[in-house]
């Protein structure tokens, strides 16, 4: 059998590299994705947030198999298995807190990462298909989270899947026959348990792991974006190397770790100081086991769905149904994945771009805030009107970006990237 | 970066302005303290001799709250486990099951109640100081924070009883309607009013302990993890200067 030539291996060395380099592209993976990928020299604080979402994906992965070993998703058990974590499992209640907490950190991270994009346009040609992956991650994270929360088992647990699943009941003809096929039963019972553990532990899991490899590879395909919002492939050195990029190993690596340690600082804080957080990341009525007979006085999701939830509530019933505000609910998650086409802006970054797009940010800004306040709110007072308005301003901020994004005053785009952190 | 930060900053103030703030009555001060053994020895005797007969606290085992609360075993067994001889045993109360028939619900475990009613310990504090005389309730007493509570007054001959105070309010339609806002003594009990105040604070400290009994050891590891993450912070941002040095 004649050995392939050496040549085709051009990284590999001696020793157990040499041997696995000649199986495997592990030395030039490492190269290609890592201590030779070429990133901006200039990105700033809100850079970070990208390699923070790994690190909480990362978290919940981990302390989400230690509490599966000793959870019982059973409806007769689940609540005491939580208890029995908290108080017997040795460390369990700081596994368990780290998930939990974990679970509102990936939504202020990944809310973080998003609003990043809309400063720099980060979505922009070429990286139209890297944002609906990013899309896709944060449809699956909502599933993901949502069915997490119902494995508790409290009564917010049970009311909040109560609520939520009916909502596909508002669909016309297939409603009813589609709400009972995602319970499995006439209520929300041990068989919905069940199927949401498979899916919250197993399916979405696995899905968003793939879906995170795909928007890596697509983001190391047509390189990182930048502050400046300019494309660092235009200047280039002898070897092809960007004049302003760096290798992201060391430089990124080491500056990410800074990022990190000042993340697991305010994690850390929460965690052991605050772990329910004043009732926004653990509510008290989840502290009560469900029950059917006992509706909680005021149901409301999780503050991470809330803005999304008060958009639902703005729409009043019409023509005898609620499919409406499912309808603006369902849109004002899908509208986000049509961003890339909705901006024609000649520049990318906000710092080049002129007052119109600013005041429209500010303005998507607070409504996107206010809603998440209204949605946490029982539905009186000002806040149904409120909701109303930011609904309204909510859309408006996407559906009105091909006029106001190509009117605005424009700043000339330097050459080269500014400044470095 | 600093625009992007009043972006925010804005719409973290709108939110604020936003969230008005909702009415009913404000709930007392608990002023308890889950690192004073004392006060949660205390708190467990009072709760054994007063609540425990009808209310369970399943999910905490005696010999858990032996140990955190530095009881010796002998003590345990001859004072406080009532319903069972193993101290492994969640405490249990002596309700047979038919007693929802008694209150028109069966009372309620208080493994958790400090953590699933808003307000948490100051609830429950305000709660034990707020019955009243009201004959229309079943057992004679209503309460300030909890109306219709099907609780009756367990605690009325320490306390003695209190009446409720009445003023005249706006009724949304122009008029005026009466309106409840306190209470105040009728009958003294055999407690002075500043005892009885530190004999429920007992009884709220135990149940804020017994909801998460890891929580003072919680928050004291929790100093040492910030300290580390601190150091480690300061050296992770001098590494990264170190390497930044030839970025130009």
């Amino acid at each position: 059998m004649a050995a392939r030539p050496e040549s085709a291996h051009p990284a590999s060395g001696g020793g157990l590299l040499g041997w696995i380099d000649q199986r495997f592209p592990l030395s030039q993976l490492w190269k290609s994705q890592v201590s030779e990928y070429y990133a901006p020299k200039n990105f700033n604080f809100w850079y970070y947030f990208g390699v923070l979402s790994l690190v909480v994906l990362a978290n919940q992965l981990v302390t989400g198999i230690f509490l599966t070993m000793n959870y019982k998703p059973s409806s007769a058990e689940a609540f005491a298995s939580i208890e029995y974590i908290m108080r017997d499992v040795d460390w369990g209640w700081l596994i368990r807190y780290m998930h939990s907490t974990g679970a509102s950190a990936f939504f202020i991270v990944i809310y973080l990462h998003m609003f990043r994009a809309l400063l720099y346009g980060s979505h922009r040609k070429p990286r139209e298909l890297l944002w609906i992956f990013g899309c896709l991650i944060f449809l699956l994270l909502m599933a993901e989270a949502f069915m997490g929360y119902v494995l508790p088992w409290g009564n917010m647990s049970y009311w909040g899947a109560q609520v939520i699943v009916s909502l596909f009941g508002s669909l016309p003809w297939i409603g009813a026959s589609l709400v009972e096929w995602i319970r499995g039963d006439y209520y929300i019972a041990d068989a919905t348990l069940n199927r949401f553990f498979a899916l919250h532990v197993a399916a979405l899991p696995l899905a968003l792991v793939f879906l995170v490899i795909a928007h890596l590879m697509a983001l190391h395909e047509v390189g990182s974006n930048n502050p400046d919002g300019i494309d660092i492939h235009d200047h280039e050195d002898a070897k092809g190397h960007p004049l302003d990029g760096i290798p992201f190993h060391p430089y990124y690596t080491v500056k990410d770790m800074v990022g990190i340690a000042g993340f697991l600082l305010l994690f850390s804080a929460v965690i052991f100081f605050a772990p329910s957080f004043g009732g926004l990341f653990l509510e008290s009525p989840n502290f009560d086991p469900a029950n059917p007979l006992q509706t909680p006085p005021h149901i409301a999701p999780v503050w991470y769905f809330t803005p999304f939830y008060a958009m639902l509530r703005a729409v009043p019933s019409f023509a005898g149904t609620q499919v409406w505000g499912v309808m603006v609910m369902g849109a004002s998650v899908l509208i986000i994945f049509f961003l890339p086409w909705l901006d024609r802006s000649p520049v990318r970054s906000i710092r080049y771009r002129g007052p119109i797009y600013k005041i429209m940010l500010a303005i998507f800004v607070v409504s996107f805030v206010v809603l998440a306040v209204c949605g946490l709110k029982p539905p009186a007072g000002i806040y149904p009107m409120l909701g109303r308005v930011c609904t309204i301003t909510y859309f408006a901020f996407f559906l009105l970006m091909p006029w106001y994004s190509k009117l605005d005053s424009f700043k000339p785009v330097p050459e080269r990237v500014t400044g470095h952190a | 970066m600093l625009k992007s930060w009043i972006l925010v900053g804005v719409g973290l103030l709108a939110a604020g302005s936003a969230a008005a703030q909702e009415g009913g009555i404000a709930l007392l001060k608990a002023d308890t303290d889950i690192t004073n053994t004392d006060s949660l020895q205390r708190g467990a005797r009072n709760f054994m001799n007063y609540c425990s007969g009808c209310h369970s606290m399943k999910y905490l085992r005696y010999n858990r709250m032996a140990a955190d609360l530095k009881i010796p075993e002998a003590e345990l067994q001859k004072n406080l486990m009532f319903t069972t001889d193993k101290s492994f045993d969640g405490i249990n109360s002596a309700m047979p099951a038919d007693a929802s028939t008694w209150f028109g619900k069966l009372p309620p475990d208080l493994s958790l109640i400090a953590r699933a009613r808003e307000g948490g310990a100051d609830y429950i504090y305000s709660y034990l100081k707020g019955f009243y005389v009201d004959k229309s309730r079943p057992w004679g007493v209503n309460n300030l924070y909890l109306q219709a509570s099907a609780m009756p007054h367990v605690l009325w001959q320490l306390q003695g009883l209190q009446k409720p105070v009445f003023k005249p309010g706006p009724n949304g339609t122009g008029g005026t309607q009466v309106e409840l806002v306190g209470v105040e003594p009728m009958t003294p009990g055999t407690m002075k009013p500043e005892e009885y105040d530190q004999f429920v604070r007992d009884i709220t400290n135990f149940l804020d302990y017994a909801a998460e009994p890891i929580k003072a050891k919680r928050q004291s590891m929790g100093i040492f993890v910030i300290l580390f993450l601190l150091v480690f912070f300061v050296f992770a941002y001098l590494l990264k200067k170190e390497y930044w040095k030839d970025v130009h």
